[in-house]
């Protein structure tokens, strides 16, 4: 089976997008929690095939529209430092901060080079035992067992000059509080599939009963989207709100117990600050005691994560909630673009606002 | 080189050792600075290797004589790392200059060569270098006819940089411009995209893909003045380096107030490529290409310009991806699996590979 050509066949497409299309008797609204199934949906002109019965909202789930300001500014600190190698992913590099873009600091003299995983950092650090080597590590589940591991590798190479500057995030609290939020009009989540890979589903089955809500696990090919997305219905028509796995090429119960396993050696829950969200309950990860020799924060004496402030952009916060769609912020595509985002969700490609900017832009007269 | 094949070199050895003996695999800034070793470098490195009346006269021009129009270009090129599969820096900057001549029209014919070397580089990767240009450029028919070397200290540039200067013959009537696409003109790639910006990221970072992409870097003059010379002239022919192929058609977009419609399915990636791409959640149409050009054809014009492209190794698999419609506001829209037309933004900056 090809795992690309086969979930994006159009014929199949077609045909799934018509059970959708039947099965709604009214008009839903569903909530795509990552910022990957955000891009899929627009990329591929699903979003735009089923506008005529039903509504999407695009979650909070892209890693880097909801790192802090305050983190991208910690980044850009570190990297002016001598002796110091700031390192991250390719996709952190262009995101502004309140002090601009890390981008912008490497033009300035910052020392920061992209990696591909916080295990090439490691062996940075190896390589230059003159330099610390700092990796600013964000994302969800996704990414926090490889910066563990990454931890634990410089912890058995006894790797002194190799410090972590983590903004782990966790999904669930966040769609907890999406739910809450008494202004949303939503009706389902499609879960986050990547996540689900490490986390399992199981969590979830709180939330679904605790607020009457579908969760289907769902995955990122079109296909996927659209199996996802009918699980929803299925389940809204017939008045359940369960949690389902339509991602089960990939998704297990449990996920990913080996990686489940690094986070919880390397990392505690707590409370964080997302952008554009506010201090979220245990909504991320921070150091354990033991490897806090690790930690970027404490090694260069900057404030602690649980003491950021709450970073809210009342517009932001309300596209994130799904309480207004990006085209009906007023600053949408007017002062706020990609190339001069003013809050979280324009920051990325996978972002709300920058996904409906780049595929469904201002002013568009295509069938978008 | 060989000693016999130039007689200018016979005397080295005998006046003019070359004093390498405290660091003879590395350059020094000496050799920059004019004077002997300056001069013994040009008629060991370089006069070896490009043979023409025009650069052994060694004068501070070049004297050419040409039978016609003439286009000139010029372009500088940095790359790490500056081997690659399917490549290096002096086949780009042969293959680089020669298709901005050869998509606008000219047949290429001369070259310079400025060198900008960063003091410790290794004489033997200098001299792979060299020798990829002179390969490049026998085999494209153009020839290096003037030239410049620097040597900078360590740090003010990557091992080397060079900038070729291209000049070329039209061999048409008039030079290809893009100000003349026409609404129903076929959209046609002459290979695979995004091979060349996928085998360097691959090959700068040690991605360890298997197989690696393999660049595309190839002269592109030969199918395009085949067209020429079949009457089969395109409206307009680019070759889809930085940015690749949709910085091309938003630029053709802009200048000639119209649209393009791309079919998804169409558009000819390798599997290597779109390995890269999916992983990396990257878009082939905004990598570049170094050996594929994008050309905009009449209708009518559409099976004779691909069957003629195809009687050619580097354009064996030219295909048509799209067609030019009427001016909207979002210029370059991409037809993708649910049957709807996505626009496709305009490149900005070099793609970034993403999180997760």
């Amino acid at each position: 089976m090809n795992l690309i050509d086969d979930y994006r066949n159009p014929h199949r497409l077609q045909e799934r997008l018509e059970v959708a299309r039947r099965l709604a008797t009214r008009r839903w609204t569903i909530m795509d929690v990552c910022g990957g199934q955000t891009h899929s949906l627009l990329r591929y002109g699903i979003e735009t095939a089923l506008a005529d019965c039903m509504n999407f909202i695009h979650g909070p789930g892209c890693p880097v529209c909801v790192t802090p300001a305050e983190v991208i500014d910690a980044a850009i600190d570190l990297s002016q430092r001598p002796k110091v190698l700031l390192t991250t992913f390719g996709d952190m590099l262009r995101v502004p901060g309140k002090t601009g873009s890390l981008m912008q600091a490497r033009a300035a003299g910052g020392q920061i080079r992209m990696v591909y995983s916080p295990c090439d950092a490691v062996q940075l650090a190896e390589r230059h035992p003159d330099l610390t080597v700092i990796f600013l590590a964000v994302g969800f589940e996704t990414t926090a067992p490889a910066t563990a591991l990454a931890t634990l590798q410089a912890q058995a190479r006894d790797l002194k000059n190799f410090a972590v500057l983590a903004h782990h995030v966790r999904v669930e609290p966040a769609m907890r509080g999406v739910a809450a939020a008494p202004s949303a009009p939503l009706s389902a989540f499609l879960a986050a599939g990547h996540v689900c890979t490490v986390t399992g589903y199981e969590s979830l089955r709180s939330l679904a009963a605790d607020f009457r809500l579908p969760v289907v696990v769902t995955g990122f090919e079109p296909l996927d989207l659209v199996e996802g997305i009918i699980g929803c219905l299925e389940q809204l028509e017939s008045g359940r709100a369960e949690v389902e796995n339509r991602y089960a090429r990939c998704v297990r119960p449990d996920g990913n117990p080996d990686a489940l396993r690094l986070i919880d050696r390397v990392f505690a829950v707590s409370h964080l600050s997302w952008r554009g969200f506010g201090i979220l309950p245990d909504g991320g990860f921070t150091f354990r005691e033991e490897y806090s020799l690790f930690d970027a924060r404490r090694r260069f004496g900057l404030a602690p994560l649980s003491t950021l402030p709450a970073d809210r952009e009342s517009s932001c916060t309300a596209v994130l909630m799904g309480i207004i769609r990006p085209p009906e912020c007023p600053l949408f595509g007017v002062t706020c673009t990609p190339d001069a985002p003013q809050g979280a969700p324009m920051v990325s490609s996978e972002g709300a606002c920058a996904a409906y900017y780049r595929y469904a832009p201002p002013g568009a007269t295509t069938d978008v | 080189m060989s000693d016999t094949d130039d007689p200018m070199a016979i005397n080295v050895d005998v006046t003019c050792p070359l004093p390498r003996s405290h660091d003879a695999e590395r350059i020094t800034l000496a050799y920059g600075d004019g004077g002997r070793l300056s001069r013994n470098f040009v008629r060991e490195w370089i006069l070896s290797r490009f043979r023409n009346p025009a650069l052994e006269a060694l004068g501070d021009a070049a004297v050419l004589k040409s039978s016609g129009r003439l286009a000139f270009t010029t372009d500088s090129y940095t790359v790490t790392p500056l081997f690659f599969p399917g490549g290096d820096i002096g086949t780009l900057a042969v293959c680089g200059t020669v298709n901005d001549l050869a998509v606008s029209g000219a047949r290429p014919r001369w070259l310079s060569l400025a060198l900008i070397i960063e003091e410790g580089l290794r004489w033997e990767t200098l001299g792979r270098v060299l020798d990829s240009i002179q390969r490049t450029a026998n085999a494209a028919g153009v020839s290096v006819v003037t030239g410049d070397t620097k040597v900078v200290p360590r740090g003010c540039v990557d091992q080397l940089m060079m900038t070729t200067s291209g000049l070329g013959e039209l061999f048409g009537e008039a030079p290809l411009e893009a100000s003349r696409l026409q609404v129903g003109d076929a959209i046609i790639v002459s290979g695979p995209i995004g091979q060349h910006g996928a085998a360097i990221l691959c090959a700068r970072d040690e991605l360890g893909f298997e197989p690696a992409p393999v660049s595309d870097c190839a002269c592109l003059h030969v199918p395009l003045m085949a067209l020429q010379q079949a009457g089969l002239q395109p409206r307009a022919t680019r070759d889809a380096t930085r940015g690749g192929v949709a910085a091309v058609l938003h630029e053709w977009c802009q200048a000639n107030g119209v649209a393009i419609d791309l079919e998804d399915d169409e558009l000819p990636a390798s599997p290597e490529v779109r390995a890269v791409c999916e992983l990396l959640g990257l878009d082939p149409l905004f990598l570049a290409c170094e050996g594929t050009f994008v050309a905009a054809v009449p209708p009518a014009l559409i099976d004779s310009v691909l069957r003629v492209l195809r009687q050619h190794h580097v354009s064996r698999a030219a295909t048509v991806i799209g067609r030019v419609v009427a001016s909207r506001s979002t210029p370059v829209c991409v037809r993708r699996a649910a049957g709807r037309q996505v626009p496709l933004d305009e490149p900005a900056g070099s793609p970034l590979p993403r999180i997760c």
